[in-house]
């Protein structure tokens, strides 16, 4: 697939969608409330985006409870796949024979990297869903930052492989789309023919937030050549590349610990535990979600806007734009679900 | 593997191929990967060496201070270049002594003309480059993290005694962006000169006075790569700003540093009549008519497969523009053969250096002079 699947709301399984707040949920940008009258409501096919949260997910302590995580992703997986069992919900993104890359982030060390219980429970789910543990890769560029993150290694066997882009090197030729020309990891290329996004949720200095579009800079050889204007329209342009637009299939934001300020390093003082995940198959609704999210936390304690600082992460527009088509950072076409 | 570079094993780098840039051996891969794994990546520790020029801010951040780009670097995070890392709040290189291209060049290859015609010069890069040119023919070394290229141990007293054993009067800091490398380039000047070994260096000049002046001030040459003569092409093309480029080759001649101008004609982007003539008038303006500027020849590399290569009139139009507005020494280049990459006598016109390829094969200047009218020829001329 190459397009984002746009999920209908639908009546069904609604004991799953506890709060289902259609449209607007969490504020509208100054950008869309200069939309014509004449557009507002024009099409009724909107981007599921499902926030599972669970209050009790670290229990007494800090440490993500593996089982609660796990329901608690199921939950997520349920809603937006609209199924009763979690593993008929898997079922509809992967099937058995199939080689999946979980590219995870790595960069922010054991506090702050995609969820190691997380990451856990999506590959329990594959395999429950019929995929080979060696056929699941869990990457990102750097297999020491992996390990610093708490990730065990693994290059053979069968169990679920586990490594960084380091090990295997990026494809020697370019690819390109506008502004971006790129070596690819071989992860991509060579290891996976289906791609879940497992980024986490932070603000950035340059980009203003880090979400899952974000995310695909653990992709390429040269990311630091993307990081000007606030990496606009390098982060758009690089979720263009074929070889990303047709194997991604879902993200699944870990949203357990998050950061409002002085991203995307991991600063304790400026995150929080939010306890939630964040899915979809629409990677710019989600981070458009994700931003409105950060831009309420930034407000709740007493810190100006993104946009108000002068680093509202434009580069979400542009990936909704005409010439992108990523997705819809339209907040009238998203469902936001809460679970 | 063994990342320890003996004599011989670097030379095996430099002189063992006959393409532009060698590679030095690397890891090799360790057991229990895929069968498509690749290297392993290096141990960095003996890279790695804090940099020279960057403030400190709040919160572990740093702020760049070796080019106009002035990168403001969270924890952990690198800056544009991708070969200088936050540590903490400390800003290092991870390039010092890392060299990933080494080879033994005619200095006419740099291209220098005025400089020690006729010598060799051992010519190294790291990895990295602090902006992103659409046209790079060394974007596979130029526009990577250091750990993705294969690269050795290239301590600087090494290079300085590899060099005098090779009979290379200089060292060339070239193929990448020195500008990016200064801790080491300036190290290994310093070895060099101990041994009586000179240094140029071949860079885009986008950097800031106080780096240029500390760095460049070891070297006894200079050659600038001036891309363009707009800022717009500098914008979209080279992705940095005309006007440092143009601030650094003042301050090289207020430095009196030796200095050459390359201008890589690229055709419909940078060719045309006003911009070659603003250029010529610059340069005759702010740096004088004797400084030599070289037009040079694109080819289709990188991000712009879609160009033709320059035809040799639109480089031979450039020529004439700046002939007439003055300038006394005005090359054409990788252009094998051309009558304009020999030296001629700007008073009597009589070939002084002739070059075939990037072979100087007669040179006819004497202590500095034109032997026929005795007009004074600026450059170096002799070691």
């Amino acid at each position: 697939m190459g397009e984002l699947m746009i999920v209908m709301d639908s009546t069904g399984r609604r004991r799953f969608l506890k709060k289902c707040l259609a449209g607007v949920l969490l504020g509208t940008s100054g950008r869309m409330g200069l939309l014509a009258a004449g557009e507002q409501g024009a099409s009724l096919a909107k981007s599921r985006v499902v926030i599972a949260r669970d209050a009790l997910l670290r229990g007494a302590g800090t440490t993500v409870d593996s089982r609660r995580m796990l329901s608690l992703l199921d939950c997520a997986m349920q809603a937006l796949f609209d199924r009763d069992n979690p593993i008929e919900a898997w079922k509809k993104l992967v099937r058995p024979g199939e080689t999946v890359g979980l590219k995870v982030n790595a960069l922010g060390g054991r506090g702050f990297s995609s969820n190691l219980q997380l990451v856990e429970a999506i590959c329990e789910r594959l395999q429950e869903a019929g995929i080979r543990a060696n056929d699941i890769v869990v990457w990102d560029r750097d297999t020491d930052e992996l390990e610093h993150a708490g990730f065990h290694v693994s290059t053979g066997g069968n169990s679920v492989q586990c490594f960084g882009t380091d090990r295997v090197d990026y494809e020697p030729d370019l690819v390109t789309h506008g502004s971006v020309g790129s070596r690819l990891s071989k992860i991509l290329t060579q290891r996976c023919n289906v791609l879940i996004n497992v980024p986490v949720l932070k603000d950035h200095d340059g980009a203003g937030v880090s979400v899952a579009l974000k995310n695909m800079y653990g992709v390429i050889h040269n990311p630091n050549k993307y990081h000007p204007n606030g990496c606009n329209p390098y982060i758009a342009d690089l979720n263009m590349l074929p070889e990303i637009r047709t194997t991604m299939r879902l993200t699944i934001c870990d949203a357990t610990t998050a950061s409002y300020e002085g991203g995307p390093g991991y600063k304790p003082e400026y995150s929080w535990k939010n306890n939630a995940l964040i899915v979809s198959q629409d990677p710019v609704a989600l981070d458009y979600t994700g931003w409105q999210i950060i831009e309420h936390k930034r407000v709740e304690k007493g810190l100006k806007t993104l946009e108000a600082d002068g680093r509202a992460p434009h580069y979400i527009a542009t990936a909704a734009d005409a010439q992108h088509r990523l997705g819809t950072n339209d907040p009238r076409r998203i469902a936001v679900v809460e679970v | 593997m063994s990342c320890a570079l003996d004599r011989r094993s670097f030379l095996r780098c430099g002189l063992a191929s006959g393409a532009a840039l060698g590679v030095c051996e690397f890891a090799q891969t360790l057991v229990a990967i895929p069968s498509w794994a690749g290297p392993q990546k290096q141990d960095d520790s003996r890279f790695t060496v804090e940099a020279k020029f960057y403030q400190k801010l709040q919160n572990k951040k740093i702020k760049c201070k070796l080019c106009p780009r002035e990168c403001t670097v969270g924890d952990r995070e690198r800056g544009y270049c991708g070969v200088r890392e936050n540590r903490g709040g400390t800003y290092y290189t991870l390039v010092h002594s890392r060299v990933c291209a080494a080879h033994i060049d005619p200095i006419e290859k740099k291209p220098l003309f005025h400089y020690l015609p006729g010598t060799l010069a051992f010519s190294l890069a790291t990895a990295g480059c602090n902006v992103n040119c659409k046209f790079c023919q060394n974007w596979d070394i130029s526009q990577v993290r250091p750990e993705q290229v294969p690269a050795d141990y290239a301590p600087p007293k090494l290079v300085a005694e590899l060099a005098k054993q090779h009979d290379c009067p200089t060292i060339a800091y070239t193929y990448s962006e020195p500008v990016i490398f200064s801790e080491y380039l300036m190290d290994t000047a310093d070895a060099g000169h101990e041994a009586g070994v000179r240094s140029m260096v071949v860079s885009n000049g986008y950097m800031q006075e106080e780096s240029l002046k500390t760095a460049y001030g070891k070297m006894d040459a200079v050659k600038i790569d001036l891309k363009a003569f707009s800022e717009s092409y500098y914008k979209d093309v080279v992705v940095g700003e005309l006007k440092p480029v143009l601030d650094s080759l003042v301050t090289l001649r207020k430095m009196n540093k030796w200095t050459e101008i390359v201008y890589l004609v690229v055709p419909t982007l940078n060719d045309g009549d006003a911009e070659f003539r603003g250029l010529a008038r610059w340069i005759k303006t702010n740096l004088g008519v004797d400084v030599p500027l070289h037009f040079t020849q694109f080819h289709p590399e990188y991000l712009l497969k879609n160009l033709p290569i320059t035809p040799v009139p639109t480089l031979e139009r450039a020529k004439a523009i700046a002939d007439a507005e003055g300038l006394h020494y005005v090359y054409i280049g990788n252009v094998p053969g051309h009558p304009a990459q020999n030296t001629y006598c700007p008073k009597c016109r009589h070939m002084l250096v002739e070059r075939v390829g990037l072979t100087a094969t007669q040179i006819l200047i004497r202590k500095g002079c034109c032997p026929f009218c005795r007009q004074p020829i600026p450059g170096i001329w002799h070691a």
